[in-house]
């Protein structure tokens, strides 16, 4: 019988994970209600359920996607990989207000670039007091605190060490991680009430997952504002992290 | 038809991409640059075009508002795909490295976002929720 249905649910992966997310999603509402009492939001727990999930499918299959790397959970690679996530995201653009798009725009590329340099400057400055401090692995460690895309491509095409490209990796999902559960804590502080403040949020925050969970688990109407801006994140991040910002550490450097 | 939204968002998507990796290899970076956002720009152009022009009936909008519905569970699904195992072992420097970075980026949004000027008027006045609550 149990043989049975596992083959059903793994033959059927996408299927299996409509109902899986579906039941977390169930569940968080309960909890966010119940334990609660809607103080926080019910999309950040079932964030944080996936996040624990993910941490146990790590540890027990030694794998790098997480629960997906579980045979049963398989389909969950596939319904939160790169191409669903962001077909959901172009989607959630249907709900942008143009005219208050507009109104943000300069703001938004100008936190945009912010948003590169200034977690580079924060992630190189750290990577060199912690004894790293050639160029080349203060640049790969500095863009890994951009993205965790940025950090790689960027390592890739200066020639960093496997073990700076995965302490760069290791950075960037950590800053994911904290975007994508710090976000709805801090929201007061961060003063996201409005499509500007998202955009704001979506360029300097980077990394798309981090900026989509984050706001998702906030305020789901920020949501096509903010990805809308972090977006372009990584790609600026990879444009200039080889180019611009590993010139100016070299020069700097000596 | 509700294949006709869907159909209308996959087309701005996979034209985002192209034009996104398009962009990338004319800049000489070997990705994909802002694909995505290119895509949302298409549907929002798509929509202005459209909508005044009676091109968007309800059912050819809900096949483009199912799939943004969609969102959270995605995100859900997304989350749970993380390598959390890989973060937690990167150590001092992954660790500190990130958490500097979004406590200044942080300090810096919320400086951002005090200087906006205040206006009474609600942003998502068309698409209130009677559900929704100020956040706490």
């Amino acid at each position: 019988m149990l043989t049975i249905l596992d083959k059903a649910i793994e033959h059927n992966g996408l299927v299996g994970a409509f109902a899986f997310v579906g039941f977390i999603v169930l569940i968080s509402g309960f909890i966010s209600r119940k334990l609660t009492f809607g103080r926080m939001h019910g999309s950040a727990i079932a964030i944080l359920i996936g996040l624990g999930l993910a941490y146990w499918g790590g540890v027990v299959t030694g794998g790098k996607s997480g629960l997906a790397d579980v045979s049963l959970f398989a389909g969950i690679g596939l319904m939160g990989g790169a191409m669903m996530r962001d077909f959901a995201i172009v989607a959630t653009a249907f709900e942008v207000q143009p005219h208050e798009a507009r109104k943000a725009g300069l703001i938004g590329i100008v936190s945009l670039f912010l948003g590169t340099v200034v977690p580079f400057i924060v992630g190189a400055t750290l990577a060199y007091c912690f004894g790293y401090s050639d160029a080349v692995s203060m640049t790969t460690i500095g863009a890994g605190a951009v993205t965790y895309i940025v950090g790689p491509v960027t390592g890739a095409a200066i020639g960093a060490s496997s073990d700076v490209m995965a302490l760069s990796i290791a950075t960037g999902l950590v800053k994911a991680i904290l975007v994508m559960i710090g976000t709805p804590v801090a929201a007061k502080f961060l003063g996201l009430r409005t499509p500007r403040s998202a955009m704001v949020f979506g360029g300097l925050a980077g990394t798309v997952s981090g900026v989509s969970a984050g706001l998702a688990a906030t305020d789901r109407r920020l949501v096509p504002y903010g990805a809308l801006v972090a977006t372009f994140h990584t790609g600026l991040g990879c444009f200039m992290g080889p180019s611009v910002l590993y010139f100016a550490v070299k020069a700097i450097m000596g | 038809m509700i294949i006709y939204g869907t159909a209308l968002l996959a087309v701005c998507h996979l034209l985002g991409i192209f034009l996104g990796d398009l962009l990338g290899s004319l800049i000489g970076v070997k990705t994909n640059v802002g694909g995505v956002g290119i895509a949302m720009m298409l549907l929002i152009f798509a929509r202005m075009y459209m909508e005044p022009r009676g091109y968007l009936p309800k059912p050819t909008e809900a096949g483009v508002s199912f799939w943004a519905a969609m969102y959270i569970p995605v995100v859900v699904a997304m989350a749970a795909q993380q390598n959390v195992v890989a973060a937690l072992r990167g150590g001092h420097v992954a660790i500190l490295a990130a958490l500097g970075a979004v406590l200044v980026c942080a300090c810096i949004i919320a400086l951002i976002n005090r200087m906006e000027p205040k206006s009474d008027v609600d942003p998502f006045a068309a698409l209130a929720d009677p559900d929704h609550k100020p956040l706490a």
